[in-house]
Formats: structure tokens, C-alpha cells, sequence
């Protein structure tokens, strides 16, 4: 496939942008954030959005979503990377979404994805349960009980858990924590018994939670997919993720350069703007390499999800870990660059940096997908 | 059946026909590469022949103008020409800087009886062409070169000296940046003139690198008579042919950086052993391999994106300023890594045993990569005023 956009990608990026940087973006972060609003993210806004049909981006047409694919997604994610949109696109729509498409029964999908589709309903993963993500290591009990199952344990990093309907949650129905077998997926509904949902606080100041379940009831049928055979289908909403969220990084890498270079050009020092020193300028011309090379991943990594491409999951790892690396350059060396200035809450570089090591760290970080990346090219 | 379809299939009947055996086998080294000229060096019998049945059919340059000995081929036959080469393993028939770097500058600045006289010469392989352009003291800065052409009505009188001239000591002609005016500013009163190497004056010296021999040469002019009807352009403007041509230049030598077949990793494996989850034994090899190959896919993944964007009528993206400075850093990386993995056998300099220091003399060679045809460091200077524009 030609690593090229076509004209309707353009148009879909373009009026992404326009719509993220008037409603959704560094301005209306740092409000939601001052005002220690608890969903993390506007209604309204989010409303608005659904009115564009993004929710239902990725979504086939026969579930009630636009059928553009996950290259369309990735490029509304790169805007939102850009603006640092606080709006729940991560969870409901790159998760919540793939998980039902990709692990539910042709019944789950019918009743769940149009409400999905229509933003109607936030449906996010419940995975991570230490401080590292290891999906195998999953050790929240699922035990049978009459004609349903009872879940125990704790998760966390659940994104958007406030405003959530239902969560996916990854238990463990057979086996030992360490095993990809014998994991299961259900749907549990946030006002279940038994279950607390509580807010945390991370540096990027978006909407997140932890779960707590204490021998919370749920029916046979709130099982996504087959019992103890959730890896493939995890794995794969994983892989997806991650390229999602790679091309988020690539927004947030791509903006805060962008800023950087904009100051590089305005600040004097010494008498003369800072961006005529080589020892800067060839630092930033490296993080353009750097970008470019960034951009062309993410997009290969994109449409490998949409042309099925069995490379998927080693793309996926490769695309992350390149991402995670470069961003974590651009935004450092965003800090740096701005100097003094840089380290103030008041200007926004900052708010990019925190958001950047929230992204990179979610699903694998670039230790994570660089060794997957090894081990699966075969070293 | 179409005539794409009829052209491959006269093509395909053709080449069976008149590619020799011999030409059929792969590529060993620089010693399989047929380079043409007056004295050609000739490795095996029928290199000139294959040769020379091509470029009767203009297949040496196959997308050139049939009138200059080209084979005036689309783009669609061009391709169907190599698919069907490449289908029988036919070796390509001439290698010439003619070809690659000349040949583009004269169809764009040449006039027409340049062209008539110094391009079909080119296809058939007939003059070897080198390249003047480095001088002791012009390196990065080019164009402080000062190898002077004087006037002398119908010619120019030429003193000087060039370095880092490839095959001079073997080439026919050269292609060469004079200065005929030192009154302005130094990119203005450079010319591009052509002249023939078996003039009176012309010497030239090897190079030996600190990989082994190399190509590389001194050369020097001693009163060298150059036509003045073998300018290209207008005086003193040689300086824009001078950076067309270094594009050409900077995009072979990229070339070097793209993914190669084998992958590291599997061959660091097969060295070191892997642990019973299948990792490579060595952690931090396993890293720097890891971070190597990573790049070099998504450095794979950017040549792909922006020739795709060209074709897709986006136009040259800035993404393809990196290409010079990525790639060469690259290939210096895989060569480190060659050396990491290959351990004692990697460091072997002469000897069957060591496969005659292949390993160790590429290593050596890649380091200049970056420094030819624009050193990295000017590539970033470049990248940072004209792509980022930051100021001086």
C-alpha cells in the first residue's frame, strides 16, 4: 500500500485540527485542570465531537460507525496529540471500541457499538494491575458461580473510569499469573455491587481511576468473546492501541517541536536570536530526522491494522517504541530549549512533556516494546 | 495483448537470447562492475560484449532520449525492463559516473551539441567519466575552490589541483568545477567545464585509505587546455549544475542506509545463543542491535512514504533532506554492529581466513560516508537554516 494520504484523509485531518484547537485544546486542559474537574474532560465538547462521527470512526458501517478505518482514527488522534485534546477519544473510541469489535459476540456488537458509535457510551479497559504494564501477569479472579462468575482484585491506569458505562475487564479464569492462557474478558457495568471506582490523580491531569472489586456478580453473558481465551483477541486491541497511541505521540512530539523551534527564533541572548547557535540547530535539525522517520512508522503501522497485515504485531511494537523515544526527546528537549521560561506552569510547554510520559508509559513503554520488537523479529 | 504485454514479451525473448551466462551471476564485488572507457578494465570476457548488446538497443540508459543512445523508454517499460532482468539475474550491462551523475546535469544544462557529442559516448560505454570537484582546501566549503581557468579566447588555460577524484587515474574525461572569476562573491565566478584527461598537464596520484586501496585520487592540472565550446552553462554559474549533480550524489550514497537482507539480530543469535525465552544472551548487544534495526525500518519506511507522496503529486517533502544524513549515520551503526557481533574474524585485514578483511574494510569505508558528498554535519546546517529556517 502506497505510505500516502489520500484526499479524504487530508480533509478528515484538516477539519480535526480545526475542531480540536477551538474546543479542545491546551486552553481547555488547563481550565479542567485549575477547576479539578473529575470526569477530565468537557460533555459538551464531546458532544460535539460525536456530531462529527468520530467515535464511530473505526467502527464497521454494519454496527452503526463510519467504516474509515484505523489510519482515519490515527489521524484524529495526531490532532488530539497536538492540541493535548482533553476528550475521552483514548478510551472509548481506541479501546473500548476495538475491544467489543474484536472480542465480542455478534450480539455484543449489535447492542453495544451504535450507542458507541453515536457517543452515547464510554466503555473502557480495565487491564493493568501493577505499576508496570504485563497483561500475562493478570491475577484478578474470575470464579464461577452458578450461572455467572464473581470477580476479585484490583486495577489501575483505567483511563476516562469516571465516565465510564461499562469496563472491559481482564481477569484471570484458569492458569497461573504468567500465563497468556486463561485469561477472560467481561463487561462489567460501573454501577455493579461490589465495585468502587476511584479517582487518581496523574501529572498529565486527565480523567483516570482505579478499580476495586469485591466478589462483584456478573452474568454468563457479560463474557466478551470465549472464556479463557481472551489473549488473541487482547492482544491484538493491544497492538491497535499502541499504534493509536503512537500516533497521539506523534501529535504531541510534532507540536512541541514546533513550539520549540518558534521560540528558538524569537528568544535573544548574547545579542542575537538563540537559533542561530549550531549547537542548537543541530540538535533540532536531529529531532526532525528523528520526526520524519516517526511519521512514516505510525503511518505504516496504520494501515497495517486496516489491511490486516500479519507484520501487525511486530509494527505495533516498533511503531510504540520509536514514539515513546522520540517523544520523550522532543519533549525534553522542548524544557531545555525554552529554558528558564520552560519550567513555568504559566507557559504550556510543560503541560506536553506530562502528558507525553502518560501516553508512552500506557499499554508498554519503550523498554517494553523495544524487547517485544527484538523478540519478535527474532532475537 | 497490450503493448506493455507485447513489450515484455519481446523483451523476455530477447534477453534469453543475448545475455551471456556468465552475465547471469551475481554480483561479488566492485571487480563484477563493468565501467567502460578507453581502457576498459575487464573482468571477465564478456562484459564488454553484454555491453555492447545493450547499449545497441539503448538498454544502457534505458530512460534516456533514443537520439542521445538512450533506450527512450516510459516508465511503465522501464520497469518491465528490470522485472525481466531481474527474472534471469542479468547483471546491469555498465556502471559510469556518465550515467549516474554527468548525463542528469547535461540533459538539464547542456546544450545540444554537448549533448550530441558527449551523451551517446556514455551509453555505449566508449568514455569514463570523473568527477573534479574537492580540493585540498575546499571540502565542506566547496565553493572556496580555486583551481583557476583562464581566458584565453577560444579556451581556458587550467592550473590547480583536485582531491577525492574517483577512478581519475582511470577515467577518459572529467568533469570539473573551475574558477574563472574571483572578484565576487565565492559561489559566483565558479564554472562547470569538461575536458579530456590524456590532456598535457593532467597527472594524477592514488589514495590510499585507512580501509586499503581505494579509487580515490590526486589529481593535478599543469597548463591543461580545456575547450571553451566544452562549458556547460554560462560562465561563472556552474555553481547551480554544482548542487543539481550533489543531489543526485547525496541520494546514491543514502541509498547505503536502507534495510539490509539479513537481519542482525538473527545472526547475533546464531553467535551468541539466545536464553530459553529466545532472547539473544548479551542484553546491551541485544539493545543496540534492537535500536538499529528499529530504525532502519522506519528510516526504510520514510525513502518508501516520500517517494509514494512524489508519486501521489504531494511533491519532494522535507523529509527527504534527512535522507543523506540518516542513512550514512545508519550504515555507520550497522557497521559498528558488524564488528560487535563478528568479533575476532571481524577484525581480520588480509587472508582467506578473513575473506580477505571484507568486514573490517567496509567498516573502515563506511566512516566515509559521512563525510563525502556533504559531510553530516553540513547536512544539518542544511536541514536547520533551509528546512527549520533558523537563522545564521
Amino acid at each position: 500500500m502506497a505510505l500516502v494520504l489520500t484526499e479524504e484523509q487530508l480533509m478528515l485531518k484538516e477539519s480535526a485540527a480545526g475542531l480540536l484547537a477551538e474546543k479542545a485544546g491546551v486552553a481547555q486542559l488547563r481550565a479542567l485542570r485549575d477547576a479539578d474537574d473529575a470526569l477530565g474532560f468537557a460533555p459538551d465538547v464531546w458532544r460535539d465531537i460525536a456530531g462529527m462521527g468520530w467515535p464511530g470512526i473505526a467502527i464497521p458501517e454494519a454496527y452503526g460507525g463510519l467504516g474509515y478505518g484505523y489510519t482515519g482514527l490515527g489521524l484524529v488522534l495526531e490532532q488530539a496529540g497536538r492540541h493535548l485534546s482533553p476528550v475521552p477519544l483514548q478510551s472509548t473510541v481506541l479501546l473500548g471500541a476495538t475491544l467489543l469489535n474484536e472480542l465480542g459476540s455478534e450480539a455484543q456488537k449489535q447492542a453495544l457499538l451504535a450507542p458507541l458509535a453515536a457517543g452515547e457510551l464510554h466503555v473502557t479497559l480495565a487491564l493493568q494491575e501493577g505499576p508496570l504494564h504485563a497483561p500475562e501477569d493478570t491475577a484478578l479472579r474470575a470464579e464461577a458461580e452458578g450461572a455467572g462468575y464473581r470477580l476479585h482484585g484490583s486495577k489501575c491506569l483505567v483511563l476516562d473510569a469516571l465516565a465510564a458505562q461499562q469496563f472491559v475487564v481482564i481477569a484471570r479464569t484458569s492458569g497461573l499469573p504468567g500465563d497468556s492462557a486463561g485469561l477472560t474478558a467481561f463487561l462489567v457495568p460501573a454501577d455493579a455491587a461490589g465495585l468502587t471506582v476511584e479517582r487518581r490523580s496523574l501529572v498529565d491531569a486527565r480523567g483516570v481511576g482505579a478499580l476495586q472489586l469485591d466478589a462483584v456478580q456478573v452474568p454468563a453473558d457479560a463474557v466478551l468473546g470465549d472464556v479463557d481465551a481472551a489473549w488473541d483477541g487482547l492482544s491484538r486491541s493491544l497492538d491497535i492501541a499502541n499504534i493509536g497511541l503512537a500516533a497521539e505521540l506523534l501529535g504531541i512530539a510534532t507540536e512541541a517541536f514546533e513550539r520549540t523551534v518558534g521560540y528558538l527564533k524569537e528568544r535573544k541572548q548574547f545579542g542575537k536570536v538563540i537559533g542561530s547557535f549550531q549547537g542548537l540547530q543541530h540538535r533540532a535539525a536531529e529531532l526532525f530526522a528523528e520526526l520524519e522517520l516517526s511519521r512514516s512508522l505510525v503511518l505504516k503501522a496504520l494501515q497495517a491494522i486496516d489491511a490486516d497485515d500479519p507484520q501487525l504485531p511486530v509494527l505495533a511494537s516498533a511503531a510504540k517504541a520509536k514514539l515513546c523515544e522520540v517523544a520523550q526527546r522532543a519533549t525534553n528537549e522542548g524544557i531545555q530549549m525554552h529554558g528558564g521560561i520552560g519550567m513555568t506552569d504559566e507557559y504550556d510547554i510543560g503541560f506536553f512533556i506530562k502528558r507525553a510520559r502518560v501516553v508512552q508509559h500506557c499499554f508498554g513503554d519503550y523498554n517494553y516494546h523495544l524487547d517485544r520488537f527484538a523478540r519478535l523479529s527474532g532475537f | 495483448m497490450s503493448d506493455l504485454e507485447k513489450f515484455r514479451a519481446e523483451t523476455r525473448a530477447w534477453l534469453e537470447e543475448n545475455c551471456p551466462s556468465a552475465m547471469r551471476e551475481p554480483v561479488r564485488g566492485f571487480e563484477d562492475l563493468y565501467m567502460g572507457g578507453r581502457n576498459p578494465e575487464v573482468d571477465h570476457p564478456d562484459q564488454p560484449v553484454w555491453c555492447q548488446r545493450m547499449a545497441e538497443r539503448g538498454w544502457t540508459v534505458p530512460h534516456w532520449p533514443r537520439e542521445y543512445g538512450g533506450g527512450g523508454l516510459n516508465k511503465e517499460e522501464a520497469k518491465v525492463l528490470q522485472q525481466e532482468m531481474a527474472r534471469i539475474g542479468a547483471r546491469r550491462p555498465l556502471e559510469s559516473f556518465g550515467i549516474s551523475m554527468l548525463g542528469p546535469a547535461l540533459l538539464k544544462f547542456g546544450t545540444e551539441a554537448q549533448k550530441q557529442e558527449h551523451l551517446p559516448p556514455i551509453c555505449r560505454g566508449e568514455i569514463r567519466w570523473c568527477q573534479g570537484y574537492s580540493e585540498p582546501n575546499a571540502g565542506s566549503d566547496l565553493a572556496s575552490l580555486q583551481t583557476r581557468a583562464e581566458d584565453r579566447g577560444d579556451h581556458y588555460l587550467i592550473n590547480g589541483q583536485k582531491v577525492w577524484t574517483s577512478y581519475a587515474d582511470k577515467a577518459d574525461w572529467i568533469f570539473c568545477l573551475v574558477r574563472t572569476d574571483n572578484s565576487g562573491s565565492k559561489h559566483e565566478g565558479i564554472s562547470f567545464v569538461l575536458f579530456d584527461m590524456a590532456s598535457e598537464g593532467v597527472t594524477t596520484r592514488p589514495i590510499k585509505l585507512i580501509s586499503g586501496s581505494s579509487p580515490f585520487c590526486e589529481t593535478f592540472f599543469d597548463n591543461v587546455r580545456a575547450e571553451k565550446r566544452n562549458l556547460v552553462g554560462e560562465e561563472g554559474k556552474g555553481w547551480a549544475i554544482a548542487k543539481y549533480l550533489l543531489t543526485h550524489e547525496r541520494e546514491m550514497i543514502s541509498g547505503f542506509g536502507t534495510a539490509p537482507r539479513t537481519s542482525l539480530g538473527s545472526v547475533a543469535v546464531d553467535t551468541f545463543g539466545a536464553d530459553a525465552s529466545g532472547r539473544l544472551r548479551n542484553g546491551i548487544l541485544r539493545h543496540t542491535i534492537a535500536q538499529y534495526q528499529l530504525d532502519a525500518l522506519a528510516f526504510g519506511a520514510t525513502m518508501s512514504r516520500v517517494g509514494d507522496e512524489a508519486k501521489a503529486g504531494q511533491g519532494l517533502g522535507a523529509a527527504s533532506s534527512i535522507f543523506k544524513y540518516y542513512g550514512t549515520e545508519l550504515n555507520k551503526r550497522r557497521n559498528e554492529l558488524n564488528l560487535a557481533v563478528g568479533g575476532e574474524p571481524a577484525l581480520g585485514w588480509d587472508g582467506d581466513v578473513y575473506e580477505g578483511g571484507a568486514t573490517s574494510r567496509d567498516w573502515l569505508r563506511s566512516k566515509g560516508n559521512s563525510i563525502e558528498g556533504g559531510t553530516s554535519e553540513v547536512q544539518l546546517n542544511i536541514i536547520a537554516k533551509r528546512v527549520l529556517g533558523l537563522p545564521d
